[in-house]
């Protein structure tokens, strides 16, 4: 196979443009679709300050890589999520990452500052770790983000994961989150900081490779919890598709931000206001993450006899 | 060759010279769903791989799922 660009020998592929490029054009290609969804989607605005989740994989390095290489002002939020040596691998790999490139990086401990790692959280909350690990970090992102100053917060999710989602949310009807997946999720309270995701348009696969030639030492291991979950079903379905017919998660996705996504947003953002407890941005009176930490400490008390 | 694999971490040996696309094929593995990399440079489905070559098949689907949001973060 040859490179699209110089008709060199190719090392990547892109099925989906009929394509396949070389390493050093595979690169340019992969910074141009970043750097097309930053603008095409009017992600960042002049002076951002942008808070860029990393968790340690491949998407969130490569996208912190991009960012850093377009000279936008970022600074990293790893969050130690207590899960074993899984963790403690995905911070290493994220502080060795920031240190080659003298990049700012915050890590947040969920332990240190709630008391309970993943495992403890979902199990006495009665949450699947899954989804107690999904709204911790999606709050902690938030938080960190409004009390640190920064207008955007960016994630590693890519064209893959948003497929998945959509799939998924297409079919249990999930119209709420249909209405909430988009590239950008504007700033529609004055507590909760704009998020952006500029890897929308680049695959996993395509991540995984521009991280492999960037040499950046991404964790390969994968989360213990995520084994058997419903997003993997729901990738490896359109890969089948995308096997067969290249360009179908593309056209999937993207076809719902052009077609559906327009219509059901027309109710407009749903209402959001200060938790009671915590001040940050909520539908309720109190958030999720509240009543998730609430729950799971009463839980815990009442199984520890208290002390003379 | 040596093939080198995760998710569990193995070394398997293959005889003779192959293509890429027949390596994932014979393995059962979605070239969608894995990179192919020998030394520093990723192959292509069309490549060939030698006898005495040493290759890894790296997995690049993450995911556990997150309220509707992968945690790709
Ligand atoms: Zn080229
Ligand atoms: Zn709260």
């Amino acid at each position: 196979m040859r490179c699209l660009k110089c008709r060199g020998v190719a090392a990547v592929e892109v099925r989906r443009h009929r394509a396949a490029y070389c390493a050093p054009h595979f690169l340019e290609f992969f910074e141009a679709q970043v750097h097309r969804a930053l603008t095409t989607q009017r992600m960042l605005r002049p002076e951002e300050r942008i808070l860029v989740a990393v968790s340690g994989g491949k998407d969130s390095l490569a996208l912190w890589e991009v960012l850093l290489r377009r000279g936008d002002d970022t600074t990293g939020l790893h969050i130690n999520l207590g899960i074993g040596d899984y963790s403690r691998e995905s911070r290493a790999r994220t502080e060795e990452f920031a240190r080659a490139r003298g990049a700012r990086l915050f890590v947040a401990d969920l332990r240190e500052e709630y008391g309970m790692d993943i495992g403890t959280l979902a199990e006495a909350s009665g949450r699947s770790p899954c989804s107690a690990c999904g709204l911790s970090k999606r709050y902690l992102f938030n938080k960190m983000a409004r009390d640190g100053g920064f207008t955007a917060v960016a994630t590693g999710h890519n064209l893959d994961d948003e497929a998945a989602v959509l799939l998924g949310n297409l079919l249990h009807w999930n119209m709420d989150q249909l209405a909430r997946q988009a590239p950008v999720l504007e700033q529609t309270h004055p507590h909760l900081v704009r998020r952006v995701k500029p890897l929308y348009r680049t695959s996993e696969r395509e991540s995984a490779a521009y991280a492999i030639l960037r040499g950046i030492d991404y964790v390969i291991e994968e989360c213990p919890h995520s084994r058997g979950a419903r997003s993997l079903l729901h990738k490896g379905v359109l890969n089948s598709l995308e096997a067969a017919s290249a360009g179908t998660k593309q056209a999937f996705y993207w076809g719902f931000l052009d077609r559906l996504a327009p219509v059901i947003r027309a109710g407009g953002p749903p209402a959001l206001h200060p938790c009671r407890q915590c001040d940050q941005p909520t539908t309720e009176e109190v958030c999720a993450f509240c009543r998730m930490t609430a729950r799971a400490a009463a839980r815990l008390n009442a199984r520890t006899p208290s002390l003379p | 060759m040596k093939v080198r694999l995760h998710h569990p971490r193995r070394v398997l040996e293959i005889p003779g010279r192959q293509r890429v696309s027949r390596i994932l094929a014979d393995l059962g593995l979605d070239p969608e769903a894995f990179l192919v990399i020998r030394g520093d440079a990723l192959l292509t489905s069309d490549s060939e791989v030698g006898d005495e070559d040493e290759i890894e098949i790296r997995p690049v689907i993450s995911g556990g799922w997150a309220d509707g949001a992968p945690c790709a973060a």
